[in-house]
């Protein structure tokens, strides 16, 4: 009688370590979900090797087929120099990723430390902390990351930068939420009660069931990132211009856009794609680990 | 209430003075030799040294860094913050003359967005299929994951150019704003729609609900006398967030549609280095985000009874 | 299924061999009720008791078409005097409910609208059954005499009352306001007292059953305790894993129970038992010198913001003393300061004024460093093993921690003998090693919670409602253990509840809380047998099951 009445309560709740092959089960499911993962794996692949993706290259063009439209021989159609557009939209992958990918490890690594601590010094510390996040989110990304962009000078990186800076405070947030939500749980009092001590229970406990939310944030921060650093680019403050990246490639089609509007709208329709399914994915990651 | 009050006050202006403050040290303090920013950069190196030294004067370069902040702090309380480096206008006076239609443009979108919204969680609350219900939850995502300026070229390609439906740039007459409008408020939408539709179902879910389901109640009548109002004020709490998109995206939206306003003489007196003029707009900015906030502090509490009752006593 | 004396015959509500599943995946649908069959007639009082996860509250959602979108009803009927409600849609429920049969909610903080004021919300039950008169003053004076019948005295005052400004108790009768407002023939009440305090539940059940009386309703009672099943109820119905598995006058259940898992529940049942649990390896130590002496312990808490009454004085002079070996219980109901009391013990709060003494060490005032070393002879064992345990550590790492913080037990093996010992202990064994808390019951996972305190060797637990979110079938296990362990090593246990009944099972000595005051103190047999406090008398004439613990006697 001792243990069998424990089963009344026992089984209810589905274990956290899946199988993969269920795992792979569930995700047939979700044909959604697995488009998803295609699109941004190939896009990685645009960005690692382009040339595997397009015999184009991005600055050749043939002033011939000036403003082709798309064909089988040119998937988005030519440019007015008749630069392939597909091809500039696959090795313009490789500059608006990489300055994705470092503006999103500069907000998460700066931001999570800086809600860290916040959350778990918590005082003074706290208080000080939390206005100066204020003040960045008072200002809006895109026009702090405007401001950067026009103290640094324009280019990809400082791009990169600018949006990662801009993007610091909304990491540092969610953070610190999580850490004073995660400090509060009896499991933290009870690793104090148990004699561990302050530092070993932040890295030990605090940090491991914080994080999760602030990687959910960061797997949807990705494609915002990716618009950020699109749109600063089709303001003109990215790369300059021989150069293919995915915001300027639709700012360059935008002036021809009465006559010829593949060439602005299937690059932006591409970086959309992208977009929505990093979005997908992280949507999918959130409601993993919510519990 | 009135320590409450004197609080959120202090805190809004707080963020303002430290707005002014971080782009006082961004624009003026960081940049090597801030002069150069006062000129046309194809010009800076032809520029001869007295005629520098001049200007350096007159912008008041040459003091101390502690001084010139000081200064132009008293200055920035009296509503001056010098002439813009391009019109030699007066800062506060060039950006008056855009703030109208930008206003326009925002207020228009904000009204259609929170329009978008709430049809999105009143519908995906309402749907009883679950697929209809995934469709309508997926909107929002999908609304704030196309670019501003794609959205913006769709528009001017479908209804422009290709319906001839309404006018493809400028801002002469209602016609003019249509387009803009949508392609500003899709984005806005998108976060809004994505905390209504989540606290439309938790508040669908809660204990008071099946109070009412209990009483006799019908879906409609929970939905407009229940949950209604409760699932709304979470909304308020990303009234920070909605303006900064209102503002981000009506640069985007003025650019690609031509028109006037904040965003695109933002976008020029970036690309002019227009120091004083960007200052200007950013603390601008922090002023209507720290009375956004505030106004949402004064007004929650009017609208939740709880919160109202902590206040009384406090 | 046409009977001929239908109108004479049919009770007010008849559930007839009811399947409802949950969807637990694509096309996959588990049983929680699996052919329930029950009727409650005009003026009786029926209670169906089942643990966590009996299928309970399953059952009553389906009653009343309240299922949510994920259960379906495969199988069986409802009806309520003969009409077959089955399979209504909402619009044709909204008809019933309220009118027909009213519904009084598990938890009085949650089942009101924040935003309005409660005579509104009684307004509209009123209104909702009663769709002929548009007379606004009539609507409000039903809604008032509603209020009053539910026993809210000052209804007009609480009429413009926002739920918050309310107890726990004044909400629940404006919820049992809300539920008399359609003038139902019958009332169902879903645990209607768990989020209330033993004398305020009290209150509120007398007054179902006077209602009852007065009124010729009839009333179904769902309830995890057995006790205040008995105590009031015509007929009980027992409900486990979706079957109820006995149905019959409450007399005749006491006396012969016809199912196993009844009798089970009977002898589970903390008042069933008149005296402390004995240990299976049978003597109890003797009681020796004090181990744990606090005196004059004070704690105020000041509210954020100015004025007189911004401070709460949590305790008020609190004096405990704890014997080697014995059990010292707290209790007291919410708000009487027992949990800040356990926690200045466990040194996790600082008092104002007063001390704690460890043998002849002092606890209060210590440095960090200090303190951690003290922790080797005091440890604490939460209320809730679900929030007590890190959800990402498995078992093995959670007993193990404190030797790691300790540097005690080094090397992977002797670590893994030593947290399998401790398992052991706790009646667990080593295929729990690997597994996360998510996997564990909620007694399992309470077994893991005491392993780990146990881990150092300690002299003292301080137990902060250590089997208060747990079932009483796994509560009366837990106990046993505690039981156990401390004829096995000696241990000295400070137990707070806010249950009396347990009291009597485990402890030696009992102090009375109330207000951040110690009402009473003594000797748990003196203490129940002749309270001198009338407040303890109260707490004591609160505790259901009175006729069970009769029954247990003879």
């Amino acid at each position: 009688m001792t243990v069998g009445l424990d089963a009344f309560t026992a089984g209810r709740r589905p274990g956290l370590a899946r199988p993969i092959a269920r795992r792979l089960g569930e995700l047939a499911r979700q044909p959604i979900l697995v488009a998803s993962w295609i699109v941004v794996l190939v896009v990685i692949g645009w960005a690692v090797a382009p040339g595997l993706f397009t015999s184009y290259g991005p600055y050749a063009g043939d002033a011939a087929a000036s403003f082709s439209p798309p064909s089988a021989e040119h998937w988005f159609g030519t440019d007015r120099l008749g630069r392939d557009l597909f091809a500039r939209s696959v090795y313009g992958a490789q500059t608006t990723l990489t300055a994705t990918l470092l503006a999103v490890l500069i907000a998460f690594g700066v931001g999570t430390l800086v809600g860290l601590i916040a959350g778990f010094a918590g005082g003074i510390v706290d208080t000080a902390v939390m206005r100066v996040i204020d003040v960045f989110l008072a200002i809006p990304s895109l026009l702090l990351a405007m401001v950067v962009v026009s103290v640094l000078g324009y280019s990809t990186q400082n791009i990169a930068l600018a949006v990662g800076i801009s993007s610091i405070a909304s990491f540092a947030r969610v953070m610190r939420a999580q850490v004073l939500s995660v400090v509060t749980q009896d499991y933290v009092k009870a690793a104090y009660g148990l004699g561990v001590g302050r530092l070993g229970v932040m890295l030990r406990h605090v940090v491991p069931n914080s994080l999760s939310s602030v990687i959910a944030l960061a797997a949807l921060e990705i494609g915002t990132a990716v618009l950020a650093v699109a749109s600063l680019g089709f303001l003109g403050y990215g790369a300059p211009p021989p150069q293919p990246e995915w915001g300027l490639l639709v700012a360059e089609g935008r002036d021809y856009v009465a006559v010829h509007p593949w060439a602005s709208i299937l690059p932006g329709a591409a970086l959309a794609v992208v977009v929505i399914a990093t979005h997908r994915i992280s949507t999918s990651y959130r409601k993993d680990h919510r519990r | 209430m009135l320590r409450y009050l004197a609080l959120k006050i202090g805190r809004a202006l707080f963020v303002v003075w430290a707005a002014f403050t971080l782009t006082f040290v961004l624009l003026f303090v960081l940049p090597a030799d801030p002069v150069d920013l006062l000129f046309d950069p194809a010009e800076v190196n032809s520029v001869p040294p007295e005629v520098r030294a001049q200007v350096a004067a007159s912008y008041g370069f040459d003091r101390p860094v502690i001084l010139q902040y000081l200064t132009r702090l008293g200055h920035a309380l009296t509503g001056d913050f010098g002439t813009s480096v391009q019109s030699g206008r007066p800062v506060v006076a060039t950006i008056l003359d855009v703030l109208p239609s930008t206003l326009l443009l925002a207020a228009g979108a904000l009204a259609l967005a929170l329009v978008i919204a709430f049809v999105i969680a009143l519908a995906a609350t309402s749907a009883r299929r679950p697929w209809v219900r995934d469709l309508v939850e997926a909107l929002p995502s999908g609304a704030v994951s196309v670019p501003v300026f794609l959205s913006g070229i769709l528009m001017l390609q479908i209804f422009s150019f290709r319906l001839g439906w309404f006018p493809a740039f400028g801002d002469e007459g209602a016609r003019s704003l249509v387009l803009p409008l949508i392609t500003l408020a899709i984005p806005v939408s998108g976060p809004i729609a994505q905390l209504l539709v989540r606290s439309f179902a938790t508040e669908f879910r809660s204990g008071y609900v099946t109070t009412s389901w209990a009483k006799g109640a019908t879906r409609g009548g929970i939905v407009v006398r229940d949950v209604f109002r409760n699932a709304s004020l979470p909304a308020l709490t990303i009234a920070g967030i909605t303006f900064g998109n209102l503002i981000a995206g009506s640069v985007i939206t003025e650019t690609v549609f031509a028109r006037q306003g904040v965003g695109r003489m933002t976008q020029a007196a970036i690309n002019t280095l227009d120091v004083p003029l960007v200052q200007g707009t950013v603390v601008l900015v922090a002023v209507g985000f720290a009375l956004i906030n505030l106004i949402v502090d004064l007004i929650y509490p009017l609208l939740d009874p709880r919160l109202r009752a902590a206040l009384a006593t406090g | 299924m046409t009977d001929p004396h239908a109108d004479r015959q049919d009770p007010l509500l008849r559930i007839t061999g009811l399947v409802i599943d949950y969807r637990t995946g694509r096309r996959r649908w588990t049983p929680a009720v699996r052919g329930a069959t029950l009727h409650v007639g005009p003026g009786e009082f029926v209670s169906l008791v089942g643990e966590s996860g009996s299928g309970k509250t399953t059952l009553v959602q389906g009653a009343l078409g309240l299922l949510p979108e994920s259960a379906r009803i495969r199988a069986g009927s409802i009806a309520y005097s003969g009409v077959d409600v089955t399979g209504w849609n909402d619009r044709r429920m909204a008809l019933v409910r309220g009118n027909y049969v009213g519904f009084i909610p598990q938890d009085p903080n949650t089942s009101l609208n924040p935003v309005k004021k409660i005579g509104q919300q009684v307004i509209e039950a009123v209104r909702f059954n009663e769709p002929d008169a548009r007379d606004a003053a009539r609507h409000r004076q039903a809604a008032l005499d509603s209020m009053r019948t539910a026993g809210l005295t000052d209804a007009e005052r609480v009429f413009h009352q926002y739920p918050h400004e309310l107890s726990g108790g004044m909400k629940q009768r404006a919820l049992i306001a809300i539920a008399l407002a359609g003038k139902p023939k019958i009332i169902v009440a879903d645990e209607p007292t768990s989020a209330l305090d033993v004398t305020v539940q009290k209150v509120i059940l007398d007054h179902l059953v006077r209602l009852r009386e007065e009124l010729g309703i009839g009333v179904l009672l769902v309830t995890h305790d057995l006790g205040v099943a008995l105590d009031r109820s015509d007929r009980i119905l027992v409900m486990r894993d979706g079957e109820i598995v006995e149905e019959g006058p409450v007399r005749r259940v006491l006396e012969n129970a016809a199912d196993d898992y009844t009798r089970r529940l009977l002898d589970a049942a903390p008042a069933r038992h008149a005296g402390r649990l004995e240990p299976a390896s049978g003597r109890r130590p003797l009681p020796g010198r004090e181990v744990l002496r606090a005196r004059g312990l004070t704690k105020t808490y000041r509210l954020r913001g100015r004025g007189p009454r911004r401070e709460l004085r949590a305790l008020d002079g609190v004096d405990l003393v704890v014997r080697e070996g014995t059990t010292h219980a707290i209790v007291g109901e919410s708000g009487a300061g027992k949990s800040t009391l356990a926690s200045i013990l466990a040194g996790f709060t600082s008092p104002d004024h007063g001390t704690v003494h460890l043998g002849d060490r002092e606890l209060t005032g210590l440095s960090r460093g200090r303190l951690r070393e003290i922790r080797r002879d005091l440890q604490f064992v939460f209320q809730n093993p679900f929030t007590s345990l890190d959800p990402r550590f498995t078992v093995a790492e959670i007993v193990a921690e404190p030797l790691r913080a300790f540097g005690l037990a080094r090397g992977r093996r002797e670590r893994t003998a030593r947290v399998t010992e401790l398992l052991k202990a706790v009646a667990l064994d080593e295929r729990h090693l690997h597994r996360l808390p998510g996997q564990l019951s909620g007694g399992q996972r309470q077994r893991v919670a005491i392993a780990r305190a146990l881990a150092l060797n300690p002299k003292i637990l301080v137990l902060d409602e250590a089997v208060s979110a747990l079932d009483v079938s796994v509560q009366a296990q837990i106990l046993r253990l505690l039981v156990d362990l401390q004829a096995e090593y000696g241990l000295s246990y400070v137990f707070v509840t806010h249950d009396l009944g347990v009291v009597r099972l485990i402890a030696d000595d009992v102090s009375v809380m109330k207000d951040g005051v110690v009402v009473e103190t003594g000797p748990v047999e003196h203490v129940f047998r002749s309270p001198r406090h009338d407040y303890t008398r109260r707490l004591l004439e609160a505790i259901p099951g009175a006729g069970l613990a009769v029954a247990g006697a003879r």
